[in-house]
């Protein structure tokens, strides 16, 4: 009796392993059939485009990546609140004023949010806004050149998370502090919290045709955090919208401290009373300092200016200009759909994703539905602005964007998955894993008015083992899943620089049309530029030396150089005379302790070089430009101090 | 001269008008690293790129098989040829008003050798800017020269070259042509007239 169920025990082992083999068998084949299906979709034959570009934020590499979708090919990285020793950016005299800040040269953030601009609602392909979370910056990105042609700092912000989302038209820029501080700042116990910290929501105005920014207005909010926003689109135009979370004004301990009330807020802010306000005058003004750099077109050169003061509203004195409605546990994204009726808020905590009505929201406004006011702000009943809760909508929903077919698709950052519902039945219709924890996600075109609904981008905050794994550090990711049928179905993971933290697509022919192959040697107004090889020159001033050289295949003029002495600071102003698509050329000399340089065709750079020791050093290309490469370098010699030593240069003598 | 024949050849002499607002040769150079094209239009009075940087580029590659740079302003025919357009212009203009027959052939003759003049010359020039190359040149292929072809294909080491006759030329010919058949109508309805 006894053996027989021993034997049946073991029977039953094997079964289990049988089954088991067969079922986990059966997964691997089922993956391979879609995996081919999947290769097809994402396949863009060599020589052939992709059908989109897509922009990655970098997160803490402070930088922004463009790939192809759907390949998930890159192709570039676009520094932007970082140096680049590879292009010299940050480090060059004609780049380094990108980086100031109110706090002296920041070279390095933390880029979150990338967002196009628009018109009528939708994504134009002229500029893409990214934000610096840390020293509380708004970067435009030229994409024309893919790259960053002008930065803004915000003041009176603790953290500049909740940004850079804009209107419609880019009437504005908006930004909302992560972190609330006393305005102005001020040495005060960190315990008079809840007395003396305060937000700000910031409106910066983007010029229509140049995309210079300036900072229009700020509103004076209670000291909570701010998490992200979204401008309205069609009836909701006029408004913009704001999550908070810590409305317990917690200073410590936040994780446990912050999560303890029901409902947080939306904020919802009409810009257009704003606008009013400032117009009949009662902004006040602030004094504070921060700064713009801004790539002058004509010289090609950062230039950095200096601000004073900012309009500032209080909500106590401009009624009208904003509400608060209130949202369950710590809302995160805040997201509005194409048809700017409902505005979707992500509870990080919470177990329903509430979506709350514009028109019940006017309504509630009209009827005064208020269930209370703070520091002037009314608080909207919940029952009266909720269109409906998405059910189960997977474990701390963050992020939702839209396809423009009615549906939704929001990511679940716990139960690391992407939900997609529909709109107006809030019903949940299909669910895919990620792998692993989705922060945002992309639709191209998913937070305009009209979304390419046919890819989605799921931007992942962990891999563990998805790829070949790279030491304790791994690779972060982006996983491209086909939105085009009603399930959902995955066609690629594929690495990405940084975090992907958000990112944006668009249609490639909005965008690659534009793009720029030269700088126009005529139109390169640099001081320091030369036109051609007899305009090159030596010049020493006092203990400086300007060295104005110029690149073209394959050679330096001057190649030869010398007359420098130790304690000489020696400016290498290099001006490409190509005019050729992609062909920059390279600078550098042996001991540079800086960066070297990239110069793009009929561009000038400059880099300073402070020789350390006597002797004779070489210098050279270091983009491969042609088959004589090799041979495009130079001699600079170093004489001591005091020698007699004459300034001579020269090329092929 | 008829009224018709003369009203022929004052539309022959005015076509060469549109001659100035087109080229008259095309060089197409097809190379590897250059998919956008890139290649010259020779004018009247003037060389230029498909691309608005295409000659400067073209001089810096060739300085590496060491030929000399195109300068078109060290180009004595580009300043010659718009005053022979014009003269012949104003001959046609003159013979169709005089309605002078033997005026019109050697209009005729006189642009027929000015055609083979102006190939030869062109012929010579492409001869000598391949074949007077740098002898500190960078890349020395022995046996090499450079010269484009006149019309037709020619492979120049990495680069093919396609040289052909454009818009300007076949209006020089159309014009020939028009004022040949101003001469052919004129006699036939003189002989008509005869008959009748």
């Amino acid at each position: 009796m006894k053996a027989l169920s021993t034997k049946r025990i073991l029977l039953a082992f094997a079964g289990l392993i049988t089954g088991s083999l067969l079922y986990f068998g059966c997964q691997e084949t089922k993956q391979i059939a879609s995996s081919s299906d999947a290769a097809n979709k994402v396949y863009v034959a060599p020589g052939t485009y992709d059908e989109f570009y897509a922009f990655f934020s970098g997160g803490f590499s402070g930088q922004l990546s463009v790939y192809g979708i759907p390949s998930g090919r890159l192709f570039k990285t676009i520094t932007v609140f970082s140096e680049n020793p590879e292009t010299g950016y940050g480090y060059s005299e004609e780049t380094k004023n990108m980086l100031n800040t109110s706090y002296g040269y920041v070279p390095w953030d933390d880029a979150h949010h990338p967002e196009l601009s628009m018109t009528n609602g939708v994504p134009d392909g002229r500029w893409i806004f990214i934000n610096a979370n840390n020293t509380t910056r708004v970067a435009r990105i030229d994409l024309k050149e893919f790259e960053t042609a002008e930065i803004i700092e915000i003041p009176n912000s603790g953290g500049n998370h909740g940004s850079p989302f804009v209107t419609e038209n880019n009437e504005y820029v908006i930004a909302s502090t992560r972190f609330s501080v006393p305005i102005p700042q001020a040495d005060v116990s960190i315990k008079s919290y809840k007395e003396n910290f305060k937000g700000t929501l910031s409106f910066i105005k983007v010029d229509k045709e140049t995309g210079k920014m300036s900072m229009a207005f700020q509103i004076l909010v209670p000291g909570y955090n701010y998490d992200l926003a979204h401008a309205g689109k069609g009836p909701s135009h006029d408004w913009a919208f704001f999550t908070s979370y810590n409305t317990e004004q917690a200073n410590s301990l936040l994780e446990i401290n912050a999560s303890q009330n029901d409902k947080d807020f939306v904020a919802a802010v009409n810009w257009k009373v704003a606008e009013e306000a400032i117009a009949k005058g009662k902004g006040k003004t602030l004094s504070t300092t921060f700064v713009r750099n801004y790539m002058d077109a004509k010289t090609q050169t950062a230039v950095t200016e200096k601000y004073n003061s900012v309009k500032i509203l209080d909500p106590k004195e401009v009624p009208g200009l904003i509400y608060y409605l209130p949202t369950p546990k710590s809302p995160h994204g805040v997201d509005v759909d194409p048809s700017g009726e409902y505005i979707v808020a992500g509870g990080k905590l919470s177990t329903v994703l509430p979506v709350h009505s514009f028109e019940k929201m006017l309504k509630a406004i009209e009827n005064k539905e208020f269930e209370t006011t703070i520091d002037g702000i009314p608080v909207l009943k919940y029952d009266k602005v909720i269109a409906g809760e998405v059910k189960d909508p997977g474990l701390g929903p963050l992020h939702t964007e839209f396809d423009g077919n009615g549906y939704a698709y929001t990511t679940a950052f716990i139960s690391s998955e992407i939900v997609k519902w529909k709109l107006g039945t809030w019903e949940v219709v299909d669910r895919i894993p990620t792998y692993y924890s989705p922060g945002h996600l992309s639709i191209p075109g998913g937070d305009s008015k009209k979304p390419w609904g046919k890819y989605l981008i799921a931007l992942n905050k962990i891999t563990k083992d998805r790829y070949l794994p790279t030491g304790p550090e791994l690779t972060q990711s982006a996983q491209l899943i086909d939105i085009s049928g009603e399930k959902m179905k995955l066609l690629l993971d594929f690495p990405t620089v940084g975090e992907p933290h958000y990112g944006q697509a668009i249609a490639a022919e909005l965008v690659q049309p534009n793009s720029q192959k030269i700088y126009k040697l005529e139109d390169n107004h640099n001081p320091f530029a030369v036109k051609s090889e007899k305009e090159t020159k030596v010049v020493r001033k006092g203990n400086e030396v300007h060295v104005y050289l110029t690149t073209i295949r394959s050679h330096f003029t001057p190649d030869n150089i010398e007359g420098i002495k130790l304690g000489d600071k020696v400016y290498f102003h290099v001006t490409n005379l190509e005019q050729d698509w992609d062909i920059p050329h390279g600078f550098t000399v042996k001991g540079m302790n800086n960066a070297e340089l990239l110069i793009m065709p009929g561009q000038t750079r400059t880099i300073v070089w402070e020789p350390k020791f006597v002797g004779v050093y070489p210098f050279y290309c270091t983009d491969f430009c042609s088959a004589l490469h090799q041979e495009m370098s130079g001699y600079i010699r170093v004489s001591p101090k005091g020698s007699n030593v004459q300034i001579s240069y020269g090329t092929g003598k | 001269m008829t009224k018709k024949s003369k009203l022929i050849l004052a539309a022959a002499s005015m076509l060469l008008i549109l001659t100035f607002f087109f080229p008259i040769w095309k060089i197409n150079l097809e190379a590897p690293q250059y998919p956008e094209g890139i290649g010259l239009n020779i004018w009247l009075n003037q060389i230029t790129g498909y691309n608005p940087h295409d000659l400067q580029t073209l001089n810096g590659l060739n300085h590496y098989i060491g030929m000399k740079e195109i300068t078109p302003d060290s180009i004595h025919e580009l300043k010659v040829m718009p005053f022979i357009i014009a003269f012949m212009i104003l001959f046609g203009l003159f013979a169709a008003y005089k309605g002078n027959r033997n005026l019109v052939k050697v209009w005729i003759i006189f642009f027929i050798i000015l055609g083979i003049v102006g190939i030869i010359d062109f012929y010579i020039w492409e001869y000598n800017y391949g074949h007077q190359l740098n002898p500190h040149a960078p890349i020395k292929v022995p046996g090499m020269s450079y010269q484009p072809p006149l019309i037709g294909k020619k492979q120049l080491l990495n680069i093919t070259a396609i040289s052909i006759p454009y818009i300007s030329t076949f209006l020089i010919f159309v014009s020939i042509l028009m004022a040949s058949f101003s001469l052919y109508i004129d006699s036939k309805m003189k002989k008509k007239k005869l008959e009748s």
